[in-house]
């Protein structure tokens, strides 16, 4: 279960966001997540429920999940392809030189607060 | 009224940055963290009281043992002589660079050359979560099969050193050395990888010799 290790992280940054712009209350979080994180979008909402309750900053906030395609660049062909079908091998010439360009974000993006 | 603010922030931003203060810390103190991880069952125990064994005349060995729950592990390692402390994650597969901080308080590690976090048996989780330890190593068992960089790849991309251990077993298992090779090195071409067996000893040297090594390497860049 390390999407509870995550929303530990993600509490203790709103923490000292909340400290830096003198905020009582949060009302939303929205989240990137890429496709490749590893991280279970369900998991984490669940983790979410559970974990708000012990701070007041936080109690009543809503987590809001934005998805992100994984797209993975092929560095012999130059071209780019969905990597979660193909992988890391590159469909178009079947080179390994690849590397991902979008996919593995987990970054806080905004908050509603006051 | 709610307002917007953007924040633009990696969550494993504070961990990252916690992480890189824990190894400037032990650089000043001259203190050599290996983050040690594996499956479970992947032989983590044993290959750290064989290793405490070979080198404890030779340089003063801290260990601290992650779990879930249960001291079983700190006690074996404890038979050793080494120093050990026992972490209990509370519930959660890895540890984090703040519980490695706490955990390294505990041991004290002025008088320490070599650390070693036996981290949770898991190789999802901890993979995630910088430490703080100067370099990762992991272990991969043979009755595991060749077949675990595909599977578990962001461990092989973060840990320098690659144990593959239970080689005294390989006639009993289809595990093809050369494949696993490649596809380690395809995720990490700078993997260093060893062949071991930490039951009857094999390859054993070649491993002390990398700690040796690092160690060495880690004093000269504190000093």
């Amino acid at each position: 279960m390390h999407e509870l290790g995550i929303i530990v992280h993600i509490t203790k940054t709103l923490q000292s966001v909340a400290a830096e712009n003198n905020l009582r209350e949060i009302a939303s979080v929205t989240l990137e997540v890429g496709e490749v994180s590893s991280i279970v979008p369900d998991y984490l909402t669940d983790c979410w429920q559970y974990y708000r309750k012990k701070f007041p900053l936080i109690e009543h906030a809503e987590m809001k999940i934005e998805m992100m395609p994984a797209v993975t660049y092929c560095e012999s062909c130059e071209k780019t392809y969905p990597t979660v079908e193909y992988g890391r091998q590159c469909p178009h010439c079947g080179s390994w030189e690849t590397y991902l360009v979008t996919g593995d974000e987990c970054n806080i993006r905004e908050i509603e607060a006051q | 009224m709610y307002k917007v603010y953007e924040i633009k922030k990696r969550i494993f931003d504070d961990n990252d940055q916690e992480a890189e203060k824990v190894r400037e810390e032990l650089k000043a103190d001259g203190t050599f963290l290996i983050n040690l991880m594996s499956s479970p069952g992947g032989g983590k125990t044993t290959t750290l009281k064989r290793t405490i064994d070979a080198l404890k005349e030779e340089m003063r060995i801290g260990v601290m043992e992650a779990d879930i729950d249960s001291a079983v592990d700190a006690d074996a390692i404890s038979e050793t002589g080494a120093k050990v402390i026992q972490l209990h994650t509370g519930g959660m597969c890895h540890l984090d660079a703040d519980m490695t901080r706490q955990g390294l308080e505990e041991l004290g590690t002025e008088d320490i050359d070599l650390a070693i976090l036996e981290n949770v048996g898991n190789l999802v989780c901890p993979a995630e979560f910088d430490t703080g330890a100067v370099k990762n190593v992991m272990i991969l068992s043979v009755p595991e099969g060749d077949d675990k960089p595909l599977k578990y790849p962001l461990m092989f991309q973060v840990s320098h050193c690659l144990l593959i251990n239970k080689i005294d077993a390989l006639s009993c298992f289809d595990f093809d050395f050369d494949a696993c090779r490649e596809r380690v090195l395809r995720l990490n071409p700078d993997m260093k990888i060893i062949p071991i067996s930490a039951k009857t000893g094999e390859g054993m040297d070649e491993w002390y010799g990398w700690i040796r090594e690092q160690v060495k390497e880690w004093k000269e860049a504190g000093k």
